[in-house]
This record gives C-alpha cells, structure tokens and sequence, in this order.
C-alpha cells in the first residue's frame, strides 16, 4: 500500500525547465513515475521531452492540476522563489507538496508554515529533503514513485518503512535493507531544515497506520527534537518495531553540520539525548551507521 | 553568520533600539579622539571594549598576561592605555578555546549608570517553529544557569508570524521584567524594536545581556542594550548586502574560507583522521564511525551533490593543510553522483597532492564497478573498504593511536 505517494501517483515538476528539475525529472521518469505535467511560470505551453514522451508545461500549477490531474509536486526551484512554490502548490490542492529545495531563509519557513496550519489537504514534506521513493515491482524496483533526487535503483518493493532527515545516509540504511532482501514500502526524507513540513513523527503515525509497512527504520540527527518527540510517541502508541540511528554523535556543539537544522544549541538536540530517548522508548539503536538494517530485522 | 558587538548595536539602532554612545576603532590612532568624544560627551567613565565573536571577554585574559577583555577607564589616557594592551593582542575567554581570538577592533563606549540588568532574546522555538521572545529580571549571568536552577525566572512570549509582535505582548515583557511609569512604555517599545530587528534582518538570534535600566547625567532613567549579540541566517543573507559586508574573515578558520570558495562544507576538528563524504548526515555518521572505532576524527566535509574532479582535489587540498591529519578517509554513497567521476577526482588529487599518507576508500552507488576499477588500476597505493564500519576500521588501524 505505501505512504503519502503510489506507484501510479500523478506528479508535476515545479521548476522542471531548470538544469536540476529537468534532470530529476528525466530520472523519475526512467524509474517509471507518472511525470504528467512540469510548471514554469513564462513557459507554459512548452514541453518537456524525454523517453519518447512529452510532459505538457504549464505557467501555474491550478492551471497543472486542472488539466491533467495531478495530485503531488516536485519543488526544484530556487531557494529565493520556493517558499512561493510552496504555497502555490497548496493553493491548488495538492496532496503532498516535496520541496528538495535546500537553502530557503527560515524566516520564508516560518510563514509558510503558518500559512499551511490548519490545512488538511496538502502535506508538505522537505524543504531541503531528498524527497520520497515508492518503490515498484520492475527490475531495480523501477515502475514506483520517485519524487526528488534519490537513486531509484537502491530500492526494492517490500514492507519496511524508511524516514530520515538526511539524503545520503538514507541511502545506505535503504541500499542495507535491498542488498539483505528486505524491501521497503516507502522512503520518507523530510529534510535537514529546522522549519519543515512533516516530522519523523508525522511520517511514523502514516507508516503504523499503513497495513503494508511491518517495521521502521528512523534516521536521525543532531539538532532540534523531532527525533525525542517521535520516541515518546512510539513508546506508548507504536505497534510495528521500530530501529534507529542517530548522527553527530561526534559534532562539536555551536557548529551548524551541513544541514540547517544540525547544530546544537543551549545544551538542547544533542545526539546523547535523541539516543536515551530511543532507549527509552524500546527503539532499536543501531551502534554505527552500517548496523541500520540488520538492528531493525533482528527484531522482527 | 556572527557579528561582533558593534556591528548588532548598529544594526539594532537602525530600529529604534537604545544604545550607548559607543565609537568603534581598529586602531590606536582611532582610540584617542573615539575616547575623546566619549569623555567630552558628558561620560566620566569611558568603557574599552574588546570585540571578537566570542563571550566572556570581560573576564578573559590575553595570552600578553594583560587581564580583562573588557575594561572601565576614568581618563582617556587610561582608556588609550587599555586600547595599547588589546589591540592585536589574543584574547583567551571561556568560549575562545585555548588558541583565543586576536583583537582587531575596540568599542570604546560611554560607561553607564546601571540600576538594573535584565535578560532578553529572540529566537526561533523549533518545537512550533513560531519566534519566541525570552525575558528575565536575572540578566548579566549566564542565562543557561538560570534556565535551569531557576526557570521561572524566564518570562516567554511567542509571536505569530501572520500578526508580527502586537504591542500587547512588549508591555506583557515589560511588566514581566518589573518596568514601571516611563521605562514601562519606554521598555516596551524597546522590545518591540528588537523584535523589528530580529525580523527584519532575517536574524537566528538576537541577544541583549544586559539590557540595562541607566541613570542618564540628568538624572532621569531609560532602558537600554548595554551589549548585544546576533546570529543572522546564513539562507538569508542572499537579500542583506549591507549585513553580508559585516563580515569578518579573521573571526572565522582559514580552511573553512577557502573550503567555501569550492562549495564545500568544511569543519575543522581536532582529530587525525580526515574524511571527505558526499551529505551532511552521511560526513556526520562518517566522524561518529570512525570515533567509533577508536579514530579521531579531523574534520566534517561535505562534498555535496557536485565533486567535480576540481573540487575533489581542492578538497584533499584543504585537508593535508591540517597538521594533525595522519590518514584519509573516502567516505563516498553515489546516488546521483557517478562512483567512477569521484574515483577519478581521487586518483587525479592523489597524483596532484604528491599524497604520503594512507587512504581508505569506500565507494557504493551508482556506476560502482567502474569507479573501483579505476581505483585499482591507478597504479596508487590505497586501501579499499567493502562497507562504511570496514572502511572506519581499516582506516583507524593504518593510523594507528
């Protein structure tokens, strides 16, 4: 069943004539996504060929959606412009708005997110994530949902729920799960910024809710507390077997770690306290980053 | 982004906020008529202020012997004095770390009358991504302390971002700081326009410890920032020019300028292992893997999506200036990014750094094969890692302890 996207969610790329658009776009669709329509303000009635097909472009997303019906975005634009993107593709009624955009002003998040409260139709996962992967039942799992910037290849259809803030590490917890046979269900990175729209929690209540998902790996880091937030929830309500890794372990505090949203301040977000929250919470913790996967099975 | 004390003073009095009168100078010749002006202004007390982004430079020590970061000066020849033994000098505080920070500017400022010391802040909540506003009557201590031995002390406001900060809410501070009669409205006001600050220079943070009640020469009272400290949002600074022209290179490590120059993410630590790794949670993981295994690391370096062969060999560049790196450790997850691009970047920065010291290479991802082909028919003495803790190991072994 997967969470917030399927194999055959229709998406459309906002910023898909830039140089970072235009080649996620093309990767999404070699995996097999539903590519159905791009949105460039000043290009619409344009297209976007790759593969033998055309992706009609269009200069708003209502205009998007009205015509071809699709129900989730990719935001590649630019950091100035994408808290705009973002809200243009709430207005419009989307689903699930990811917006892979890193580097937006914080003081952009802070509206968008009062602006999205109280908002039950759109969820906005990111901003500055690598999006979320579906996977299908083709070769290399190709046939699923790519929206961002993950390798498609690494994934294989199954039943573990992934939800990180960070790209890459992700990667090697989902590329553990595949190489061991353990497929997943969904992949969920809600990004390294400190304002984001979907939680670790957010995304752990959908995976205990979903029928196909039987255990979570949950990936987090130094910074903020959504990695506490999420054990204190999953101790008391949580029905599948949870592992995690936490990273930053060795960051010094006061130094903002690549991501935004990675710095410790005033004592708080520190690695040691996201890791006795998991224990806490019966959550597996996996000692090094090459033991995600093989923490979480040997629970089941 | 940091900015030193007279930088925020100036950018808090552009929105209204009281400050002293305070003249800045970058050298000695600056010192004596900044002081001059200081003392003719009606001051009796001339306060020397060393300025580097870092705190407690009021009990600091420069490495020279001379103590004090910060001192009170009752003639101008005793501030030209003070101004000889800390400009150029390096100043040790409790947040400089041992190397401390050379002094390149004073803040030469009016001494005040102060009959009160408050605490106040803005700051982002991450718990509801709303801007909060901390007040305390417990102000020229270390708010830390008072968070947590006396919590109720810090009065909280939050602001609504679709509202901004409603004047109800500045005179809620300023009764929560005990403020009566005209420094009532006046602290009001003031909180307001630190709020404006905040806002408006897209800020992180912004300090004021102490916020003061003075006694002006005439005997009446206001409130006013006594110092300041602001963090701006490095996202941001894209849209201040004039906020991006305040900074100040020799605050910040020269190989973290010169990594920023290639779009590299650098972080130098103390350690002797170094690592270069594409994403920030995966270089994260990639320290904590090596302490892990008994290694330290010396640095975090997040290649990014990019690493492009220049940037691979500035890279390594930047990490063999450290003296303290012992080995290297490769630390590569392609997704996008092509193994074989990187696996060349690595032989061609090998050959162009003249490399002695071991490396270890972990490369898993897209177009793998190729990359550790090109690895192993380079000719190159380097060690291969089958998985992140194989690579960790392998490579806090040839280092040794």
């Amino acid at each position: 069943m997967s969470i917030l996207v399927k194999p055959n969610t229709k998406l459309l790329v906002q910023g898909i004539t830039g140089s970072f658009g235009a080649r996620h776009a093309q990767l999404s669709m070699d995996y097999g996504t539903q590519v159905v329509a791009g949105v460039t303000p000043g290009k619409g009635g344009q297209f976007f060929e790759h593969g033998g097909k055309r992706v009609p472009i269009f200069d708003t997303v209502a205009e998007a959606v009205k015509q071809t019906g699709a129900a989730a975005s990719a935001i590649f634009v630019p950091a100035a412009f994408a808290a705009d993107a973002i809200l243009e593709g709430a207005d419009a009624g989307l689903e699930v708005v990811v917006c892979i955009t890193e580097g937006i002003p914080v003081r952009d998040m802070v509206r968008v997110k009062r602006a999205l409260e109280g908002n039950t139709k759109t969820r906005l996962v990111g901003p500055n994530c690598p999006g979320i992967v579906t996977p299908g039942e083709g070769k290399d799992s190709q046939g699923g949902c790519r929206i961002g910037i993950a390798p498609g290849y690494i994934h294989k259809k199954g039943n573990i729920g992934v939800v990180s803030r960070s790209g890459t590490l992700t990667y090697e917890a989902v590329w553990q799960l595949t190489s061991r046979g353990a497929g997943q269900s969904t992949c969920v990175g809600i990004g390294g910024d400190p304002v984001n729209g979907t939680s670790h929690l957010d995304v752990i209540k959908l995976f205990n809710d979903d029928p196909e998902t039987t255990g979570i790996i949950m990936i987090g880091e130094i910074g903020g507390g959504t990695e506490e937030e999420a054990a204190e929830w999953i101790k008391k309500n949580c029905k599948k077997p949870v592992a995690g890794f936490i990273a930053g372990a060795t960051a010094p505090p006061g130094r903002r770690m690549g991501h935004a949203g990675a710095i410790i301040s005033g004592g708080k977000g520190t690695a040691a306290a996201k890791i006795a929250a998991f224990k806490e919470a019966g959550i597996g913790i996996a000692v090094t980053p090459s033991e995600m996967a093989d923490t979480l099975l040997k629970m089941m | 982004m940091n900015i030193h004390e007279y930088q925020a003073k100036q950018l808090l009095a552009k929105y209204g906020v009281s400050v002293p009168f305070e003249i800045p100078a970058k050298s000695l010749v600056e010192v004596w008529p900044a002081a001059e002006k200081i003392a003719v202004n009606g001051s009796t007390k001339v306060v020397v202020k060393s300025q580097i982004h870092a705190g407690g430079r009021g009990k600091g020590t420069f490495k020279t012997g001379f103590q004090g970061g910060v001192k009170v000066a009752s003639s101008v020849d005793e501030a030209v004095g003070f101004a000889e033994k800390m400009l150029g000098n390096v100043l040790v505080t409790k947040q400089t770390g041992v190397e401390g920070r050379q002094v390149q500017t004073l803040l030469l400022a009016a001494g005040a009358k102060i009959k009160k010391e408050f605490y106040l802040a803005v700051l982002l909540d991450r718990a509801n991504s709303r801007p909060l506003v901390m007040a305390s009557t417990e102000g020229g201590m270390d708010i830390e302390e008072v968070a947590e031995k006396s919590p109720e002390k810090i009065f909280k406001e939050w602001i609504d971002p679709a509202v901004g900060i409603m004047p109800f809410q500045a005179r809620k501070i300023a009764a929560a700081l005990g403020l009566k009669g005209d420094l009532f409205n006046a602290g009001a006001k003031l909180v307001t326009s630190v709020y404006h600050t905040w806002w408006e220079c897209d800020a992180s943070m912004v300090e004021i410890n102490p916020l003061c009640v003075v006694e002006l020469p005439d005997g009446k009272e206001t409130v006013m920032a006594l110092d300041a400290k602001i963090s701006l949002d490095d996202n941001a600074l894209y849209r201040h020019k004039d906020i991006q022209e305040m900074r100040d290179l020799n605050e910040e490590a020269p190989l973290e300028i010169e990594a920023s120059k290639f779009s590299l993410n650098y972080i130098k630590l103390d350690g002797s292992i170094a690592c270069l790794v594409n994403g920030a949670g995966l270089a994260m993981a990639t320290m904590d893997i090596i302490q892990h295994f008994g290694g330290s690391p010396a640095n975090f370096l997040d290649v990014g999506g990019g690493a492009s062969k220049e940037q691979v060999t500035a890279a390594f560049k930047i990490i063999l200036q450290d003296p303290n790196v012992k080995g290297i450790l490769v630390n590569i997850f392609g997704g996008i990014m092509d193994c074989n691009v990187i696996a060349t970047g690595i032989v061609a920065a090998v050959k162009e750094t003249h490399l002695k010291i071991p490396l270890v290479v972990r490369l898993e991802g897209n177009n793998v094969v190729a990359g550790k082909k090109t690895l192993a028919e380079s000719g190159l003495s380097l060690i291969t890692g089958d998985s992140m803790a194989d690579a960790a190991q392998k490579v806090v072994k040839v280092v040794g302890k």
